[in-house]
């Protein structure tokens, strides 16, 4: 705990001294005491505006995580999907956000969906790849296992596999999550009028650099805790995993 | 029969005398023809093998001779490339044999009681499974660990398991494959001497790299060399079984195959 706010000091006065040689200009560059100032005078903005990017993340995670299982599934099921949809999947993958964002917002509106959709685009592909690469690596020795006990494929895939894939899946997750933000974000920097990309390019325009910062603090606050949730969450859920950087197994 | 007492399955009747209730005598296993080439390298040419109804066979070996491969064959896992395979009437194995692999394939969601339940999980039978699985676990001594995940136990222990979830399948013929290589010399003794109690009748047929571990549990023991492999019985101390590991016949014999397998490493 010391030591994390020792490191917050030493990053606070950088930033102070880098205010100090860039000539103290807050609209350039603004002092930390600037960004307090911010967040206590535009608090209810900034709530509200966060809800709705919040709101954003959290529903295109979960339309992300769950097309992204169902589509590692039906690769996993059937084979013939993973010859002609898994490359489909990688180029949406290859096409940059800024690039469908448009399409999006003129298809589905100026309002929520068109986030929701951008940020599920985004968490589905390591949700999907991260659960498929699972699926494909059980044990081949399990396999042998199954086979010899007479196991069916569905069971295989329900007994074995796909427990044996959630570490994968679990990992893809966590990609899925710190991730997120940039599709809703993205999204509403197209076209929007609410959320926290809206407000940072209005306070851009109106060189309320301040404020700007605030907002991103504020977005980069939420990715934080929502990975660090997410994390915690998994480590509950799959106690059998043994994180071997952190926490040696007894 | 000790093994009735300790795995009294579905169905049978415990006031029977024994041979009403064990009435299928375990089928003998039969290898005929194996023919085998991974790459140029010739594994198998016209291999036969046969392991008698209800009795342990060793099979020794270098690495790499087709041992595993063997195995796997007689449990259907490969393609039998021509081979016959089945018992003494040329009837196929299919559903009558259990696998216990080197490693114990335990699976680390699942605590223990459920892993020794994994084949009627598969089956999508669970019912009554479990009633049988904790018998077994008493029987291998780990009764009181049937709610603990299986990355708390030790390697001997986790094997153990694997053991009782054989016996789960309650097959007639039960396929070893290097069983307790893994293991501390002290914790395979014991093991093997468990497995000896808990399969006798049945038809076991068990892979090994350690004559020792041959010599304890073989009522046959064939050692198989060359490429293509060649089968050959080897000759076992006249002892009571499973031999014991300080018995100097036992010794002795240990000594005579590794001079066998392995001129160098005796002198």
């Amino acid at each position: 705990m010391i030591r994390r706010l020792a490191a917050g000091a030493i990053l606070l006065g950088i930033w102070t001294l880098a205010w100090l040689g860039a000539g103290r200009q807050s609209f350039m560059l603004p002092a930390p005491w600037d960004v307090a100032n911010a967040f206590v005078d535009h608090w209810d903005l900034l709530a509200e505006h966060g809800a709705i990017t919040l709101a954003e993340i959290f529903i295109g995670l979960f339309l992300g995580v769950g097309f992204g299982v169902l589509a590692a599934l039906a690769l996993a099921l059937w084979r013939p999907a993973a010859l002609w949809l898994w490359p489909l999947f990688v180029a949406t993958q290859a096409l940059p956000v800024f690039a469908i964002a448009p399409l999006l917002v003129l298809w589905l509106g100026y309002g929520l969906a068109s986030k929701v959709a951008m940020a599920a685009l985004i968490i589905f592909f390591p949700v999907a790849s991260g659960f498929y690469d699972g699926l494909r690596r059980t044990d081949p020795d399990l396999l042998d296992l199954a086979r010899t006990m007479n196991a069916g494929p569905l069971a295989t895939l329900r007994q074995i596999r796909v427990p044996a894939a959630l570490p994968g899946l679990a990992s893809g997750l966590k990609v899925g999550a710190a991730v997120a933000p940039i599709g809703a974000v993205v999204g509403e920097w197209v076209g929007s009028s609410a959320g926290l990309g809206f407000l940072m390019l209005h306070a851009n325009a109106r060189l309320q650099v301040p404020l700007m910062f605030a907002a991103l603090f504020l977005l980069a606050t939420m990715a934080v805790i929502l990975h660090a949730a997410i994390a915690a969450c998994l480590r509950r859920a799959l106690p059998w995993v043994h994180d071997t950087l952190d926490a040696p197994r007894p | 029969m000790n093994l009735i007492r300790l795995v009294p399955a579905k169905g049978r009747d415990p006031t029977m005398p024994d041979q009403a209730r064990f009435p299928t005598i375990p089928p003998a296993v039969r290898v005929r023809r194996a023919n085998l080439t991974l790459g140029q390298v010739p594994v198998f040419a016209d291999l036969d093998f046969h392991a008698e109804a209800g009795r342990f066979t060793g099979i020794l070996g270098p690495s790499g001779v087709g041992k595993t491969t063997l195995l796997r064959l007689i449990a259907g896992l490969i393609p039998p490339n021509g081979a016959e395979i089945g018992d003494d009437m040329g009837a196929s194995l299919a559903g009558r044999v259990a696998w216990m692999a080197q490693k114990d394939l335990l699976l680390p969601w699942l605590p223990v009681i459920d892993n020794v339940c994994l084949g009627a999980r598969l089956r999508g039978t669970p019912g009554g499974a479990r009633g049988r699985a904790s018998e077994l676990l008493d029987a291998v001594g780990l009764g009181s660990r049937a709610k603990d995940r299986p990355d708390t136990l030790s390697g001997g222990q986790r094997q153990r398991v694997a053991l009782a979830r054989t016996l789960m399948e309650d097959r007639p013929v039960v396929l070893m494959d290097e069983p307790f290589s893994a293991l501390d010399p002290l914790t395979r003794l014991s093991l093997q001497n468990l497995a000896a109690t808990m399969l006798e009748g049945r038809t076991v047929v068990f892979v090994t790299h350690d004559p020792l571990e041959a010599l304890r549990l073989g009522h046959r023991v064939i050692v198989l060399a060359g490429s293509p492999a060649v089968s050959r019985p080897i000759a076992l101390p006249d002892e009571p079984w499973p031999r014991a590991a300080d018995s100097p016949h036992v010794l002795a014999a240990q000594g005579e195959i590794l001079r066998a397998l392995a001129p160098e490493a005796a002198r």
